[in-house]
């Protein structure tokens, strides 16, 4: 059992744990939660790539950019959240949809 | 260090799940920080201690303080158990998605090739360049985002004092329905109201 492989066990759980609440998940904070864990795992991933094919700075320069915009992400998503809390009063996504059919 | 790697992977899984399955939002901010944390350490493992250290700072400090702040804006309840989707349904979806991505990774996972150290300040200063400028770009653009979704919180309360120095009472407008659409409006009405030329 290499590094690499354990690496991988280690990206498939963060991924499959990250879209199980993504699918599962009725609060908006815990989704934002939700996709922090599937970027984690996505960098992860990248820097995995990287060793394995021999290029560790580039998946470096790669990884660093994927953290940068999901914290970007992460931040725009919690403002939105606290709107959405001030303006409905809830951030059960079931109860906040004003679409009427 | 196979073994650290394995301690490390398997207490990351750990806390990821301890951060979805939780039944309060601030303890899940808390577990999300220790994956960061294990994460880090992780990178750090195999090579790449510049991203460790983005992910330690970044993950598990600015990130958790954002998180602790919207969950002190919005308030800690207990979380509603009830799924989205049913659970055998989500397990599924997530069980197929791992066996693909297990079935397109398998051939690489025998390798483990080390690659010489090169340095990342060349990388991102000279062949990334672009990158670099699309963060900066990205970090502003989020900030200005930020600022102007949380200032719309004044707003709501400037609009019933323009009302009282003018003078007028404030208008009604009636919400659009599929209803108000689709009926035929008698001539001199709009909505209801009685419009004089």
């Amino acid at each position: 059992m290499t590094p690499l492989t354990i690496g991988f066990m280690t990206v498939l759980g963060l991924l499959g744990i990250a879209l199980y609440g993504l699918l599962i998940t009725r609060d908006l904070i815990k989704v934002v939660i939700a996709l922090q864990l599937l970027v984690k795992a996505a960098v992860l991933a990248l820097v995995l790539a990287g060793r394995a094919a021999g290029q560790l700075a580039l998946s470096q320069s790669l990884a660093a950019t994927v953290i940068v915009a999901d914290t970007m992400v992460a931040v725009v998503g919690l403002a939105l959240a606290i709107q959405i809390q001030r303006r409905f009063g809830s951030l059960d996504v079931s109860t906040i949809s004003t679409l009427r059919g | 260090m196979i073994a650290l790697f394995l301690v490390l992977g398997l207490t990351g899984i750990a806390c990821a799940y301890r951060a979805i399955a939780g039944r309060h939002i601030l303890s899940s901010a808390i577990y999300l920080a220790c994956v960061s944390a294990v994460l880090a350490m992780m990178l750090y493992l195999l090579g790449t201690p510049q991203v460790a250290v983005i992910e330690l700072s970044v993950g598990a400090g600015l990130v958790t303080v954002l998180l602790v702040w919207a969950i002190s804006m919005t308030g800690d309840d207990a979380l509603d158990a009830r799924p989205m989707l049913p659970r055998p349904l989500a397990a599924a979806a997530v069980l197929l998605t791992a066996v693909l991505l297990f079935g397109m990774a398998a051939s690489v996972l025998a390798r483990d090739i080390i690659a010489e150290a090169a340095p990342l300040s060349h990388m991102l200063w000279a062949a990334r360049r672009l990158d670099v400028w699309v963060q900066i770009i990205l970090i502003f653009a989020g900030v200005l985002g930020v600022l102007g979704l949380l200032a719309e919180a004044e707003r709501p309360a400037k609009a019933p004092q323009l009302a009282e120095t003018s003078g007028r009472a404030p208008v009604e407008i009636p919400p659009v329905t599929a209803a108000s659409l689709t009926a035929d409006e008698p001539e001199g009405q709009v909505a209801g109201k009685e419009v004089r030329p």
